[in-house]
């Protein structure tokens, strides 16, 4: 589904990745781990361009954009509408309402008509168990409601691709479950999913594999119970005893 | 010890007399309230037919050119950046009255006749354009950068972000700003008197000249701008509460 050749991004001087390769399959959950500053968010962003990479190619379900040549908006924004994304800080529309949120993508991208995005949005709203807050404005839902909205506005566009971005890092303890539960959901469903995330029951229950990834490069890659139980390389065992 | 009377006795009150007999004998009421009845119409008239409309022209007008303005400045566009940058800068640098003068006495001189009230919708709409592409752009600096990530990362392109997502919470940013340029531009189209353009100064300026009663009729022009500078700021605060409602009292969050 994913295919990334010698992704390479760098901020001024700072190579902040350094030519990676990963591949993830069709229906595959991807949990990407890793210490702050080590590159993890930026190869996620990476992936819908909201990082314009220096070098490298990615290609997602059979369309391939080409960083070592010059790309242009059109092909990114066209490519960008495979991947869904979920922002650690929600970023959620404050002007609209959940169902706002939810169908401004479908009329103004897509150009669907308002009642089926009506439609759609009700459907995505209640599969997020939102159903009695479709009408509220994002000030009046709590962090959890809230990125389950914006999961909702991300599935509306029918990504193949769903990229989480520590989706649960700025949400309280208690309201971290609501969101995992509907990601797990979207996994059980089928959904190729990447996942930054610092949750590692997450990881381990939902994940078919674990990157490490520090300083720029993926360390260690393998099935959840062998990272974890199992780790080879010396800097991925020192980051999980960091996490004891 | 002798008592010093300032009382408006009939017998002594020799200022206030003298006062009295030039500003409040019965003739003089009555002449003040002949001029109040005859020029109260014409100042209502300039108000309604010039001052109003100049004002509104002038800010839609305005308005789209700060827009485009305030765009231009946060382009990536060096030569954009650079001519946005020159027309703020002229214009904000040079006074308006300077800039109305330039426009209605100052082109004829090389061919371009503009009657008055285009005049001075030009110099007005290119007065405001300045200023508010300010504000505008201040507003639209002010929208955190995840909510363009958030429309992007839905596939829209920068200039559906922008109308869709980034505009419309920039607007409510600016409404009291705009609002203040508003009412400051209302009362800045008396300077259109000076191009003759015949708006509620101008015919202040004409009754007064015939019955020279300055301070009358002047304070009566000054309360037609003050009546319409209240109904404006009524207006502003109703727009405010109405924007705010889907943001909570707290503003964006």
């Amino acid at each position: 589904m994913i295919t990334i050749e010698g992704l390479q991004k760098s901020f001024g001087s700072l190579e902040v990745i350094k030519n990676v390769d990963l591949e993830i399959g069709q229906g595959k959950v991807v949990v990407i781990i890793g210490p702050s500053g080590s590159g993890k968010s930026t190869l996620l962003r990476c992936l819908n361009v909201l990082e314009t990479p220096n070098a490298g190619k990615i290609l997602i379900d059979g369309k391939q954009l080409d960083f070592n040549k010059s790309v242009s908006k059109k092909s990114i924004s066209t490519f960008r509408r495979l991947t869904g994304m979920v922002f650690q800080s929600y970023n959620l529309f404050p002007h609209l309402t959940a169902t706002g949120n939810v169908t401004e993508g479908l009329k103004t991208v897509k150009g669907v008509s308002k009642e089926d995005a009506q439609h759609k949005a009700d459907q995505l709203l209640d599969k997020v168990g939102l159903t009695a807050h479709k009408d509220k404005y994002p000030y009046q839902l709590s962090g959890g409601q809230q990125q389950r909205v914006a999961i909702a506005r991300a599935l509306a566009m029918d990504p193949k691709v769903m990229l989480f971005d520590e989706p649960t890092s700025a949400l309280d303890p208690e309201l971290v479950n609501e969101v995992l539960h509907v990601m797990k959901d979207l996994a059980h469903e089928g959904m190729t999913m990447a996942v930054v995330t610092h949750e590692m029951k997450f990881a381990r229950e939902v994940a078919d594999e674990v990157i490490f990834i520090d300083g720029g490069v993926i360390v260690e890659r393998g099935a959840p119970s062998q990272i974890f139980t199992n780790p080879q390389h010396e800097r991925t065992k020192k980051f999980f005893s960091l996490l004891q | 010890m002798k008592t010093v009377r300032y009382k408006r006795s009939p017998k002594n009150g020799s200022v206030m007399m003298y006062l009295n007999s030039i500003a409040l004998s019965p003739e003089r009421i009555q002449r003040l309230q002949e001029i109040a009845s005859t020029s109260i119409g014409p100042l209502i008239e300039g108000a309604i037919k010039f001052t109003i409309p100049l004002a509104i022209i002038a800010f839609i007008i305005g308005l789209t050119i700060a827009i485009f303005t305030a765009l231009a400045r946060i382009s990536s566009s060096k030569v954009l950046r650079g001519i946005a940058r020159v027309y703020v800068s002229i214009i904000r640098g040079t006074p308006l009255l300077v800039q109305l003068f330039i426009i209605f006495y100052g082109l004829p001189t090389i061919g371009i006749v503009i009657d008055p009230f285009p005049s001075a919708v030009i110099g007005f709409s290119l007065n405001v354009g300045a200023y508010a592409s300010e504000i505008i752009r201040a507003a639209i600096l002010s929208i955190p950068k995840g909510q363009w990530e958030a429309a992007y990362s839905i596939g829209m392109n920068y200039s559906q972000a922008l109308r869709k997502i980034v505009l419309p919470q920039a607007a409510r940013v600016s409404v009291p700003p705009l609002s203040n340029s508003f009412i400051g531009l209302v009362k800045d189209t008396s300077l259109a008197a000076t191009i003759l353009v015949a708006e509620t100064f101008r015919r202040a300026q004409e009754i007064a000249s015939m019955n020279y009663e300055f301070l009358f009729v002047y304070t009566m022009a000054a309360l037609v701008y003050w009546v319409i500078c209240f109904i404006l700021s009524i207006i502003q605060g109703r727009v405010e509460k109405r924007l705010d409602r889907s943001v909570g009292k707290g503003g964006i969050s």
